[in-house]
């Protein structure tokens, strides 16, 4: 075209025109082409069709219904179910693993303690001990109300809503679907899209291997979960921040639905100097950094220990960093990365106050592009930092000094309620102090989050790391509704509880309700 | 009766204080306050008797066989109890956490807010506090200023014989009690709700002529005998076969004049309706079209005593208020269905209601209603007899409310229940930590599937997949 352009100008002339209109026509043709193609997308992939509150409304009618008709009430059809949850988790764990290193980089090790192995002993668990748990508890009557039988009797409580997280997603969301399932419920889950490979993988896998009449996915973000609030259920379990609880609460109390409320806090570690300290600092690194990357509801926040013996630790840590990370901990594959931009801002945000920068002992490096922070320790940042006031969620550890190891009791109790709170020592009496004095979801002496792995401890926080607990039989309790039985006799009624009163009466009550035997025969002989 | 909204934050701040002081977790403090409440009914009986009389026209019998005898009876129940309450719970451990104790510590949640009701303004008071002084919390009380002589009877004496610094009640409007729920959510306040709803009694026909005769009795009591039917638990309607209709009716007839005398309202057996208010909510659900001539018995009001004669109603149209709202009064809807097996479907098309009662023998019918009804409790052949009994949770599910309470669920609704678990330093498997290679999840999964053959094995270097 350069060529002609200069030769021949009234051929140009007729060149360009005819490119403009050939470049015209072709824009026009493609303008048309994707429009129709648009439409066919959207005619084609049900993905476009937004979920709104009539489709949570008529998801809601249909899981209901499927209750009402008694399918999800019988032994047999909660033990299938638990047991092609097993089966989904030893078919695809090769897809769950790759699932959650693409959410989080989740190196295949975590992947497979944290939450596959959970699962499948969650499962395995469930599935011995239903029919124990699915017995109704006798109980004894008293005198008052003799003679009588009396039983507490599980029954469930309907349709469930379960909203989990992205830190954990596998764990945290099919965790209480097995709960639920053995309570005898419907359930509705909606996974964290912060974590959409494993939103769409348990979309899928459930589909696959569960009865889609009474267990149903559904994925999205604040207009689906909205919807989804909007709803009538049974009961609402979510796992996640406070903020977001209170509008999950508040949106409950409008049906009276009660709910379960896995939150989080500051889940400090107290440190003393009485301790063996090559495996506290093993346990301390790993159950920081070795657990997702800080990102964990349990995970230590801070560490408080004695300005003396403060070094001596952070020695110990930073060996133990280096054995288990590598000297280059930022481009480690042991450890996870943040999980996305948000934040990955968040958490340098929490780096910039110059107050808390300056204090920086240990790491510090960050990779935008790669969503890294590298193991970070700061000593003694102010009090009124934002690190020192937020839930950490990430691998930045503050060390907090004091002078007495007592002090470090009153710093956490003068703080909000954490959802785990750690002690490392030998001593007995601190030992015994922190555990009648520190009001926590969960204490762990010597260890970090191992608590989780207990199933006979219920799993949950207090003042604001939250409401109710699960984990094992506290699961199956938290989904259901134990419903008081009482069957009385025609025989042995006692006519002094009906009208007309009298004071022969009043006294035959009084030795009823005090239960004494004694008193019951003096007041029918009209003794006392 | 002022709105006291701001005087009552500094009381919250004084419980508040007191409870960090670490007063209320002594098992001391708590057996004195039990025993102080004991002491309170024991002592200011007559004064209790006197303003339920006042507020709710109840007899003192009733008073004591509803409120005084059973509070008394919960605390006893509770200074028996609270040791092992008190203590931990050891719970086993797995093999793979060894070594380690775990173990459940009970502890108290801190401020309690206790919103009672008006009908059973002692009981549904001091049965709540009794629960959260054995938890170990510090207490606020806020009675309902419907029965108000009663409230003040409560402030007067719960200052007088228990820790005013840890236990404090607060008289107000409704108002209060709003503004404190609406905050319940916000600051993520666990809540126990004991509502209501219409719990139903199904009267099957009975064969003998004593059971009939005992549950007649039971029924006339379930439903007139305690506080006229302005009781959560109280039988609202009974469901029966059309063939036993007529019988029953006659046999309700006939006890009911037993129980109260040719004139029910001079007899002093049966309370009052608590205010005006609520005498013209029954009057007008009388008032609805088809609903008063299915009156087949009694129907007659007395406005300046607030009075209500037991009524008995056959058949009112299903869409009447009185048949979708909960009735609390002497008023009582008998619904007649062809089969007796019928009413499980009526029950179960409406809301879950606090109690189902079931009057029949029939072993197949009891089996029935237990397994395909859901409620709070469900009880055969009585009514409200429930509330009594201890080691029976009481609460509701569905619109009838959450959560619960009574003897030991008293003391645990009102406590967190600490898990905590002691891990010692002597055995550290050294594969639970990174960096990762394929020899530690090995290990790793023969250890938490609990095989610790295999675990040892590849240990051990003899073996080398789990």
């Amino acid at each position: 075209a350069g060529k002609l352009l200069y030769s021949r100008p009234h051929v140009t002339l007729l060149v360009h025109i005819s490119i403009y209109t050939g470049v015209a026509a072709a824009y026009y043709f493609i303008l048309i082409l994707s429009s129709t193609m648009a439409s066919e997308d959207v005619k084609d992939s049900p993905a476009m069709v937004v979920f709104d509150t009539e489709a949570a409304n008529s998801l809601v009618k249909e899981l209901r219904s499927t209750v009402i008709a008694g399918k999800t009430k019988s032994y047999e059809w909660r033990v299938s179910q638990l047991k092609s949850l097993l089966k989904m988790v030893e078919d695809r764990d090769k897809q769950i693993c790759d699932a959650l290193f693409s959410d989080l980089s989740k190196p295949e090790m975590e992947a497979f303690i944290h939450e596959i192995a959970m699962i499948k002993a969650s499962c395995k668990l469930a599935l011995k001990k239903l029919k124990d748990w699915m017995k109704p508890e006798k109980v004894k009557t008293t005198l008052g109300t003799f003679p009588s039988s009396a039983e507490i009797v599980p029954e469930p409580l309907g349709v469930i809503l379960i909203i989990s997280a992205w830190n954990y997603p596998f764990l945290l969301s099919v965790d209480p679907v097995i709960g639920a399932i053995a309570a005898g419920n419907a359930v509705v889950l909606k996974p964290s899209e912060v974590a959409p490979a494993m939103s769409s993988l348990l979309a899928k896998l459930f589909g696959e291997y569960l009865d889609n009449s009474a267990i149903k996915v559904v994925e999205g973000a604040v207009p689906e979960t909205s919807a989804l609030l909007e709803q009538k259920w049974d009961k609402i379990f979510y796992t996640g921040n406070g903020r977001v609880g209170r509008v999950i609460m508040a949106a409950a109390a409008k049906h009276l639905t009660p709910v379960v409320l896995e939150l989080g806090g500051k889940s400090p570690v107290l440190v003393d100097s009485d301790i063996d300290l090559t495996v506290t600092a093993r346990r301390i690194v790993s159950g920081k950094w070795g657990c997702n990357n800080g990102q964990a509801c349990v995970a230590p926040d801070y560490i408080i220990t004695t300005k003396n013996y403060a070094p001596v630790l952070i020695d110990s840590i930073k060996h133990q960093l280096v054995k288990f990370f590598g000297e280059d901990a930022l481009n480690s594959l042991d450890l996870s990365r943040v999980v996305n931009s948000n934040h990955f801002a968040r958490l340098t945000k929490l780096l910039d106050d110059d107050r808390v920068s300056e204090k920086i002992i240990h790491g510090g490096q960050t990779d935008i592009n790669n969503l890294k922070i590298a193991p970070t320790i700061v000593l003694d940042a102010p009090e009124d930092s934002l690190i020192m006031n937020e839930e950490i969620f990430g691998p930045l550890l503050p060390i907090v000094t004091v002078d007495k190891i007592e002090d470090g009791i009153h710093f956490i109790n003068s703080r909000p309620n954490p959802l785990a709170a750690y002690l490392f020592t030998n001593k007995k009496q601190l030992k015994e102090e922190f555990v009648s004095n520190v009001s926590a979801g969960g204490v762990l002496i010597n260890d970090i989050s191992l608590h989780l792995m207990v199933d006979t401890l219920p799993f949950g926080g207090v003042g604001d790391s939250g409401i109710g607990a699960y984990h094992g039989k506290f699961s199956f309790d938290a989904f259901s509704h134990k419903k008081g039985v009482l069957h009385r006799s025609f025989y042995g009624d006692a006519s002094a509880r009906y009208p007309p009163y009298t004071p022969g009466k009043l006294r035959l009550l009084k030795a009823l309700l005090d239960g004494s035997i004694l008193g019951i025969i003096r007041a029918l002989f009209g003794w006392s | 009766m002022g709105e006291v909204v701001g005087d009552f934050e500094g009381d919250l701040k004084e419980l508040r204080d007191t409870f960090n002081s670490g007063k209320t977790r002594e098992a001391s403090w708590r057996r004195s306050q039990l025993h102080g409440i004991i002491s309170l009914l024991k002592e200011r009986e007559s004064d209790i008797f006197k303003a339920l009389k006042q507020d709710l026209g109840k007899h003192h019998v009733e008073a004591y066989r509803d409120e005084i005898g059973t509070v008394a009876k919960s605390a006893n129940y509770a200074l028996g109890n609270l040791n092992k309450w008190m203590g931990s719970k050891r719970v086993k451990v797995p093999l793979a956490a060894f070594p380690s104790r775990g173990k459940l510590v009970p502890e108290p949640l801190g401020v309690v807010l206790i919103i009672s009701s008006w009908n059973f303004p002692f009981g549904l008071s001091l049965e709540p506090i009794i629960g959260a002084i054995a938890a170990g919390n510090a207490v606020l009380l806020k009675p309902s200023e419907i029965a108000p002589t009663c409230s003040s009877v409560l402030a007067e004496t719960i200052y007088y014989y228990l820790d005013n610094s840890a236990i404090k009640v607060v008289e107000g409007g409704p108002r209060v009690g709003q503004i404190v729920m609406a905050a319940a959510a916000k600051n993520l306040t666990p809540v126990t709700l004991e509502l209501g709803g219409k719990c139903p009694a199904v009267v099957d026909c009975m064969s003998s002529s004593w059971d009939q005769k005992i549950a007649i009795k039971r029924i006339i009591w379930g439903k007139f005998g305690a506080c006229a039917g302005q009781v959560c638990i109280g039988i609202d309607y009974i469901l029966t076969q059309k063939k036993f209709a007529p019988t029953l009716v006659e046999f309700l007839k006939k006890h009911i004049k037993k129980s109260f005398g040719d004139n029910p309202m001079g007899s002093n057996n049966i309370a009052k309706i608590v205010n005006k208010k609520h005498f013209s909510r029954l009057k007008d659900l009388l008032n609805e079209p088809n609903v008063k001539n299915s009156i087949v018995y009694g129907g007659s009001l007395n406005e300046e005593n607030l009075f209500i004669e037991p009524t008995i109603l056959l058949d009112p149209p299903l869409d009447a208020t009185i048949m979708t709202e909960e009735i609390f009064g002497p008023l009582l809807p008998i619904i007649t269905l062809e089969a007796i097996e019928d009413s499980i479907q009526f029950i179960r098309s409406r809301p879950k209601p606090l109690a189902i009662y079931g009057f029949t023998n029939n072993e197949k019918l009891q089996k029935r209603m237990m397994c395909e009804t859901s409620s709070g409790s469900i009880t055969f052949n009585d009514a409200i007899i429930q509330y009594a009994i201890d080691t029976m949770p009481f609460g509701g599910v569905g619109g009838s409310g959450f959560g619960r309470y009574h003897g030991k669920y008293s003391f645990e609704d009102f406590s967190h229940q600490k898990a905590v678990l002691v891990r010692g330093y002597l055995i550290d498997f050294g594969f639970r930590y990174p960096p990762w290679n394929d020899k530690k999840l090995q290990l790793l999964k023969s250890g938490l599937r609990y095989n610790y053959l295999t675990l040892v094995l590849i240990k051990l270097g003899l073996k080398s997949k789990a």
